[in-house]
Order: C-alpha cells, then sequence, then structure tokens
C-alpha cells in the first residue's frame, strides 16, 4: 500500500506570510523520513501540505506540486477529504476523541469510511490495535473512554486510529513530545515496525530521535526570522549526522544553534 | 485544463465525482425559480410561503443531485451546508425587515419638531404632537436607576473579587445569576406590592427602582469579569508597596479595568431603557410634560410605543409616530452599544488571551 | 504535576479562592478606609441578597391576599373574573399559553440558532464571521416594545398565507386549523418569541462552538472527514450542554417576555386547541393587559400570577446555572 511522495516547487502561506519556499523532495516508500531543523523553519508547516491540512488553517494557502505515486494531491478536481483518507497524521498532542470509547476511537475513520460489519470492525480494531503496540493494555476496557488512558497509550491510541484505515503514508508532528521518555521509547519501537507497511514522515526536535528512527533526514532552515523556511539539504540519515555536505546542517546537528 | 471526462478516471482514489464549483448556487437559482413557478400557478400570494417552498426545493434539490454524482457522504455534508446557509438567511429576513421597516416608517414624522413636543393635548388618533416628554421620562427614570444600580452594582462585584469569599460570597453570586433572569414584568409587580401597601399613586422613581432592580445583576457580571482581568501582579505590587487594601482597589484596580466596567454599564443602560413592562406598571404614561420623576405620571419611550400602538383605533398617523419613535429609541440604545463596545476596544486590557 | 493529579482525583473545595490573595484581605481590613470600603461592598452585596427576599416576601404576601379571597381554585381555574363578588379567578390558561407559545418559540429558535452558529464558526466566509456576530450583538439589544410593533403590524398581515395553507394541508390534525379572523394566535406569538430569542442563543451557543478543541477538529479532519461528519464527531458533542444552557436562558426570556405578547395576540380567557385560533394568553402578557382597569384586589390576583411567572422563571434559569456549572466542572477536569 504505501506510495512515494515526490514534492516539487512547494510554497506554502499563512495569508500574505511566506512560511516555507520551493521545496522539493523524493519520500520513499516503506521507509522513515525525519525532518529536523529550529523552530519556526516550517518543518511542520510542510507536513501538513503532505496531507492538505494546511488549508485548514486560517488563511493558509500552498503552491506548487506533491505527488503521490505520480497524483497531484493539488490538482484539478482532487477531493481533500480523500486525500486525508489515504494519508493519516498523528499529532503533537494526543488527541483522541474524548467523548468515544476506546473501540469507538479506533472505529471512527472505518466508520466515515463505509459500511462494516460489527465482526469485521472488531477485527480490524483489533489489528490495528495490536499494530500500536496497545492491544494488550486495553483489550479488557475496549468500552472506556480514550481519555482515561495515559499520554502515552493515548498517542499510541491515536496511531491505531490513523492506520485502521489503511493510509498509504503515515504523518507524525512531532508525536513523542509531550511524552516521557518510556513512552517515546514505546513508540519510537512501533515507527521502527509499521514502516514495514507504510511511508512515515515523522517531525522532530529531537535530532537523536531522527538518528535512531529515520531512513533519511531532511533538515530545514531559515535565513532570518520572518523569512520562510527552506529546505537545506535531505541524505541518508547516516550521512547527514556524520558527514553533511552543507555547513549549516552540521552547525546545526553539532548543537551551535537552534 | 483536464474536464470533466479526465475527472472521472476510475483508477483515481483521490478524485471522486465531484460537482462543479456554482452547482449550489445553480440549485439555488433553479429552486427559487421553480417555487415562484408554483407559487404564481397555485396562486399563493405570501411571499414567506414561496421562501419557504424554495428553502425546501434546494436541500432536497442539493441532497438528490449530490446523492447521484457524489455518494452519500457527500450529499449529506453538501445538505447539512445547504440547511445552514438555509437557516442563516431564513433568520436574516426578519431581522432585515424588522430594521428595515423601522428605518423607513420611523424617519416619516421624525424631525425636529417630533423631538421637541409633547402629545400635549392632541388625540391619539390625529397627526401632529411629539415625544419630548417621552424623552424627557426616558432620560430621568434611565438616569435614577443608573445612579442607584451602579454604584450598587460596582460595589457588590468588587466586594465578590477583591474580598469575597465563604457563604456570603457564594449566595450573592447564586442570587445575582437567578436576578439576571427575573422577567422585568416581575420586577415591575414587586415595586407596585411596596406602593400597594402606602396607597401610592404611579411616578417616574417608582419605574426607576425596578429598572434599578433589572439592571443590577447586568452590571455585576460584566464587571466582575473586568475585574478579573486585572492581573494580581499589580494588586502585589501596591500592597507590597504598603498601600492599604482599599487605596490599592481605588487607585489600581479600578483605574485599570474602568474601561470595560463603563462599557458594561453602558450595555444595562440600554438594555433597560428599551423595558416597558415595569413602566407601564409604575409610571403609567403621560401626554403632557412632567419633568418631576418623584410624583406624577411620566411619559418614556418605549411606553410611548406601546400606547401610540394600544390606543391608535387603527390611525396611520399614530402608527407613524409609533414608528419614528422606535426608530429613536433604537438609535439610542445602538449609539450606547456602539460607543460600549468601542470604549471596550479601545480601553482592553493587553493580556492577550 | 502535583497539581494536575490532585486535579482529576477531586477538583478544589467549591469557591475558588478570588483574585485577592486572602489572609491579607483579612487582615487588611483594620485599619479605617479598609473597613469602611469593606463595609460599603459587603453591604452592597447583602443589599442584593435583601431585594431578592424581598421581592419573593412582598409578591408571597399580596398573592396570599388575592389567593385567600378567590372563590375558584387558583391553579386550575379557567376564569379571570376579579370583579364578581365573590372573585373567581385561576391561572390555568396562562399557564397553558405561557408554555405552549415558549415551546413553539424554543422548537423553532433552537435548531436555527443552533445552524446560525455553526454557520458562524465553520461555514461563513472567514471574513464575514467577525462583523456578521457583531451584528447579530447589536439585535440582541433591540428592545422588545420595537419587536412587538414589528410584529403587530408587519408579522401579522404576513402569516395570514401561511396560515390558509397550513389549515388547509394540516387542519385534519386539530392543532392547524383555522377559522379564520386575525392571525393573532399562539403560532404568530411563538414565531414573534422564537424571532427574539434567537441572537441569545446564537450568541452561546457559538461562544461554545468557538471553544471546541481545535486539536479534536483536526484529528477528524485527518481520518478524512467531511466538514460536517468534523461537527459531528468534534464540535457537537462539546457544544451539547452549552447549547442547552444557552436554549434554557433563551426559554427565560420567552416565558417573561410581556410587550411583544402583548401587542400581538388578541387573548381570550380560554384555552385554544388550535395553535391558529386566536385567543388563550400568558402570564406577563395578561397583567399587561388586565392592569390598568383592574380593582385593588384585580392587582392582587395578577401580583399572584405574577408570582406563578417569577417561581417558573426561578426554576428555568436555575436549571440553566446547574448545567452550565457542571458543564465548567467537566472541561476543568479534562483540561
Amino acid at each position: 500500500m504505501a506510495k512515494r511522495i515526490d514534492v516539487s516547487g512547494l510554497t506554502a502561506y499563512y495569508g500574505s506570510h511566506k512560511a516555507i519556499e520551493d521545496i522539493s523532495m523524493t519520500v520513499e516508500p516503506r521507509s522513515v523520513t525525519a525532518f529536523i531543523g529550529p523552530s519556526g523553519c516550517g518543518k511542520s508547516t510542510f507536513l501538513r501540505t503532505l496531507n492538505r491540512m494546511h488549508e485548514v488553517t486560517a488563511g493558509g494557502r500552498v503552491e506548487g506540486k506533491v505527488l503521490l505515486d505520480d497524483e497531484d494531491l493539488y490538482g484539478q478536481g482532487i477531493d481533500p477529504v480523500s486525500v486525508r483518507r489515504e494519508v493519516g497524521m498523528v499529532f503533537q498532542r494526543p488527541n483522541p476523541f474524548p467523548t468515544m470509547s476506546i473501540f469507538d476511537n479506533v472505529a471512527a475513520g472505518l466508520r466515515l469510511n463505509g459500511n462494516y460489519k460489527k465482526s469485521e470492525l472488531g477485527d480490524i480494531v483489533e489489528k490495528s490495535l495490536k499494530g500500536a503496540n496497545l492491544w494488550n493494555e486495553v483489550k479488557d476496557r475496549l468500552n472506556k473512554p480514550g481519555s482515561g488512558l495515559s499520554g502515552g497509550q493515548q498517542q499510541r491510541l491515536c496511531i491505531a486510529r490513523a492506520i485502521a484505515v489503511e493510509p498509504n503514508v503515515l504523518l507524525m508532528d512531532e508525536p513523542c513530545s509531550a511524552l516521557d521518555p518510556i513512552s517515546t521509547l514505546a513508540i519510537e519501537d512501533l515507527i521502527g515496525e509499521l514502516k514495514e507497511r507504510f511511508t512515515i514522515v515523522i517531525v522532530t526536535h529531537n535530532m537523536q530521535q531522527a538518528a535512531r528512527v529515520s531512513d533519511r533526514t531532511a533538515f530545514f532552515n531559515l535565513s532570518a526570522v520572518g523569512q520562510p523556511g527552506k529546505l537545506i539539504e535531505i541524505d541518508e540519515t547516516e550521512r547527514i549526522f556524520s558527514n553533511p555536505s552543507v555547513q549549516a546542517t552540521e552547525d546545526y546537528i553539532s548543537g551551535r544553534f537552534g | 485544463m483536464s474536464t470533466a471526462v479526465a475527472d472521472k478516471r476510475p483508477s483515481s482514489t483521490l478524485r471522486g465525482a465531484s460537482l462543479p464549483k456554482w452547482s449550489p448556487y445553480a440549485i439555488a437559482v433553479g429552486s427559487v425559480a421553480v417555487a415562484a413557478g408554483i407559487g404564481l400557478a397555485a396562486g399563493l400570494d405570501s411571499r414567506i410561503q414561496w421562501g419557504l417552498i424554495a428553502a425546501i426545493l434546494f436541500v432536497l434539490g442539493t441532497y438528490v443531485i449530490s446523492a447521484r454524482v457524489e455518494g452519500r457522504r457527500q450529499a449529506k455534508d453538501r445538505v447539512a451546508t445547504s440547511l445552514v446557509w438555509v437557516a442563516f438567511l431564513l433568520a436574516l429576513l426578519p431581522l432585515v425587515s424588522l430594521v428595515w421597516t423601522t428605518v423607513s416608517r420611523g424617519v416619516k414624522v421624525l424631525d425636529v419638531y417630533f423631538l421637541t413636543h409633547s402629545m400635549g393635548l392632541i388625540s391619539d388618533t390625529e397627526p401632529g404632537g411629539g415625544i419630548y416628554h417621552a424623552i424627557i421620562g426616558s432620560l430621568e427614570q434611565v438616569g435614577l436607576a443608573t445612579v442607584i444600580a451602579a454604584p450598587i452594582g460596582v460595589l457588590t462585584a468588587i466586594y465578590l473579587v477583591e474580598y469575597g469569599r465563604g457563604n456570603l460570597a457564594r449566595s450573592v453570586t447564586f442570587f445575582v445569576d437567578v436576578m439576571t433572569g427575573i422577567p422585568s414584568i416581575v420586577a415591575g409587580l414587586f415595586i407596585l406590592s411596596i406602593m400597594l401597601m402606602f396607597d401610592m399613586q404611579p411616578f417616574g422613581f417608582a419605574g426607576s427602582l425596578a429598572l434599578a432592580i433589572l439592571m443590577m445583576p447586568v452590571v455585576v457580571r460584566s464587571t466582575e469579569e473586568m475585574l478579573k482581568l486585572v492581573p494580581n501582579e499589580l494588586r502585589e505590587a501596591s500592597l507590597a508597596l504598603g498601600v492599604p487594601k482599599w487605596r490599592t482597589i481605588l487607585k489600581v484596580v479600578l483605574p485599570t479595568s474602568i474601561g470595560g466596567i463603563t462599557t458594561g454599564i453602558m450595555l444595562a443602560v440600554a438594555r433597560i431603557a428599551g423595558e416597558t413592562a415595569p413602566v407601564l406598571l409604575l409610571v403609567w404614561g403621560n401626554s403632557l410634560i412632567n419633568s418631576n420623576p418623584f410624583e406624577g405620571a411620566q411619559q418614556s419611550l418605549p411606553l410611548y410605543i406601546y400606547q401610540q400602538y394600544q390606543n391608535s383605533q387603527g390611525s396611520g398617523a399614530a402608527y407613524d409616530r409609533a414608528w419614528a419613535a422606535a426608530l429613536t429609541l433604537i438609535a439610542f440604545v445602538m449609539i450606547l452599544n456602539l460607543v460600549a463596545r468601542g470604549i471596550a476596544r479601545w480601553k482592553a486590557p493587553k493580556t492577550g488571551r | 504535576m502535583d497539581i494536575t493529579t490532585k486535579n482529576t482525583e477531586a477538583p478544589p473545595p467549591a469557591p475558588q479562592p478570588t483574585v485577592a490573595e486572602q489572609k491579607r484581605a483579612a487582615r487588611g481590613a483594620t485599619r479605617p478606609g479598609d473597613r469602611i470600603f469593606l463595609g460599603l461592598s459587603r453591604g452592597s452585596g447583602i443589599l442584593l441578597l435583601v431585594i431578592m427576599a424581598a421581592i419573593a416576601g412582598f409578591l408571597a404576601y399580596r398573592a396570599s391576599i388575592a389567593i385567600s379571597k378567590d372563590d375558584a381554585n387558583f391553579l386550575t381555574a379557567f376564569e379571570w373574573n376579579t370583579g364578581l363578588l365573590p372573585p373567581k379567578f385561576g391561572i390555568a390558561v396562562l399557564a397553558f399559553g405561557t408554555v405552549v407559545s415558549s415551546i413553539i418559540a424554543m422548537v423553532i429558535a433552537v435548531p436555527i440558532a443552533v445552524a446560525i452558529a455553526l454557520f458562524l464558526t465553520h461555514y461563513a466566509p472567514r471574513r464575514l464571521r467577525g462583523p456578521i456576530a457583531y451584528v447579530i450583538d447589536l439585535l440582541a439589544a433591540v428592545p422588545s416594545i420595537v419587536y412587538g410593533l414589528w410584529g403587530a403590524l408587519i408579522l401579522v398581515p404576513h402569516m395570514t398565507g401561511l396560515f390558509g395553507w397550513l389549515d388547509e394541508y394540516l387542519g385534519w390534525t386539530g392543532i392547524f386549523s383555522w377559522q379564520a379572523g386575525a392571525p393573532r394566535s399562539m403560532l404568530t406569538v411563538g414565531i414573534l418569541l422564537a424571532i427574539m430569542i434567537l441572537p441569545i442563543i446564537t450568541n452561546v451557543s457559538r461562544e461554545v462552538f468557538r471553544q471546541a478543541p481545535q486539536m479534536i477538529e483536526e484529528a477528524a479532519l485527518a481520518l478524512g472527514a467531511t466538514r460536517w461528519e468534523v461537527i459531528r464527531m468534534a464540535v457537537l458533542p462539546f457544544g451539547r450542554s452549552g447549547v442547552i444552557s444557552a436554549s434554557m436562558l433563551g426559554l427565560g426570556r420567552a416565558l417573561g417576555e410581556t410587550m411583544a405578547v402583548a401587542t400581538v395576540l388578541s387573548p381570550s380567557f380560554t384555552i385554544q386547541t388550535s395553535l391558529l385560533d386566536p385567543g388563550g394568553g400568558t402570564f406577563a402578557q395578561n397583567i399587561a393587559s388586565k392592569f390598568s382597569e383592574a380593582s385593588e384586589l384585580g392587582r392582587d390576583a395578577l401580583i399572584a400570577s405574577g408570582l406563578v411567572l417569577f417561581v417558573i422563571t426561578l426554576l428555568v434559569n436555575g436549571a440553566a446555572r446547574m448545567i452550565i456549572a457542571r458543564r465548567k466542572e467537566y472541561s476543568g477536569a479534562n483540561a
């Protein structure tokens, strides 16, 4: 199911403010690509352009192309709702639907997208919760509200919810920044397993995390506050962390700024 | 570039067949046209019916067309969108009509003469006369009510925010809430029952008392909100300098929030200025000028409107006067509102929420 | 950490300590200036309580005078003859009319208000949202007598066509039958009340919908939900109690509205089974219409009916406040 993403010449705005400028890159299927860079460099904005969530914010607007296996997400006649169904997303802070049970949270996307029999639904929910390494912890309380779980469990619940609809791509926006180290480890392990099935893009502030989980790393930077963020380079993670080709990348990674 | 043909490529999962962007407008125009046709054919003379038929056709049409082309989920989404739009336009209709009628009919007799003369001995069914006596009465009654209610309201709010704790504060908070919901006629009946005890005749100040009761809780609530916005650091800074608490409140807390408090009081004034029921019970109305609010029946603007309508016996002159008075009243209330909101924006505390 | 766990286990004891810190408040009240100021502000608060008690007390006292002289059952009698010897009056018709007109108003106003609130938070072009909300705010300030005048002179004539239509197609139900006569009936009153309470319900609902957490809406969007599905999954569940309390506030207004009913309704002391036939009455309207010709006993009787209205609105408003308070606790625990 995993698909390749080809971005070319992408520029995103908030009203008249240009947030990111002229970004081109390729994200390989069945791999983890990490976005790193100082705050405000537009990496989260860029991530949100990959499933057309950017235009949900007031004044959000995008130019350029994002090809998902040869199909432009911003092309004519494309339905953003279907795009988001194909490209799932996990957010910075865990956001399970507080009024729904654990089961209903995972089933939420499925219920939107078609008529499933109860048994089918149960199977998919179980499979997704197992896929998110959460099944053993919640199998006895599927009917309890999702907001009763710990932060790390809630985040894995959100991952289960996202993978239940079998998307082609999974976007993760700093998924561990609100979690404690042990939950973070659990999520990182999970990412390693999920890349067998999905194309994963993860934004992170934590360079060790990028080094641990990703195959390729993209470094974003901005020349000054108020200037648009730009892609500086993208390469194999190992190369970025050992021998980057741009000086700014090395400065950032060695902790000289950011 | 690529047209409808390309849009229907079945291989893609990202593009469902979708209606063109102009389709809601087309459906809207179509349903209005059909509704007009039905209206003419069936001889329905009320435009309200035409509008209702058009609205129903629009919602149904959207659902059917969208369900056939785009599928059920999109159809539901479009129906929700069209229902929301229809509700908005439907609600707009009476509100626009209200404003439009008041203005267009109100300007007929509204002139300087109208504003500066009382009804005198002119009968309610004849043309002529004015609202001078009503304006005087309104200003006096509302002014007195404000003089009573504003200090009590502000002081109560200060008590609740700066001192209040324990059972007394809790019950005051609760009863302020309860008081907000008192119907204006009940406040009037309360004062009336006191007047009955002492066998008093109607006079302007009795109306002021009822209006003050209606105004107090509004002032308390808005002032409370404003005082809570004053950052605690300011109070502590002043107290730490050895300034007594009451001077801290007077010199630091109140000046910081004075803009918001003024806004709240003005909005409350605007609200009671339009109250009719208590004035009807307690002040009675008077076609002559009585500038003494403590003796004898008075007039007030809202009561004048009611009495012109009630005593008109269908006379156009009385209706014209009622509309003109309504326009004056609305203008007064709106100006108060606009100025109050202006002050609020201008004096807003800079603490971003 | 510590604070949050405490919060989820047990909400802090009832009233939060107010903005000013407390110990110093207690000790500070020793200077003369402080004592006077505290006395003044506390006195104002107490005065408010006294006024509330006085309202209940005086109304109850005058009402008891009237009811003791009433020869009919005050709660169930279908007549209002305070001039008779012995006088006979009861509030059955008024209670019926008040409830019916308010129900009609709610049935019409609540769905439309919710739709407009959603329109303002999720559908309208962003640039228009602020101005429209502002205008609705202003409309909430239009005095009720102006609505009454508009209702009597503009709305009533426009209702004829609709009434004929309802009578023709739904007349068989009984509640929509119409025996000619001006359309100054409970339905017209209900519609006018709906128009009047629309702005306030819209405003409160809009506030509630705006506070629905953005995070949850984005979660629904990212799952591929359409706009309507986002609203159903992530907005309405949060807004439900807020909308209920907004409606209760609107209901409180509708129950106590005087002038708009007095101008539009052509009253009679009968219960009309059809909503289209003129007749009936409400507490507030009856007081306003009967007051000027009433004897002293007549006024006491009207005060007694006002007491009933007072109690009803207290119950409705109390219920609304309780719902709001519960919601605060709920959202506080989840914050």
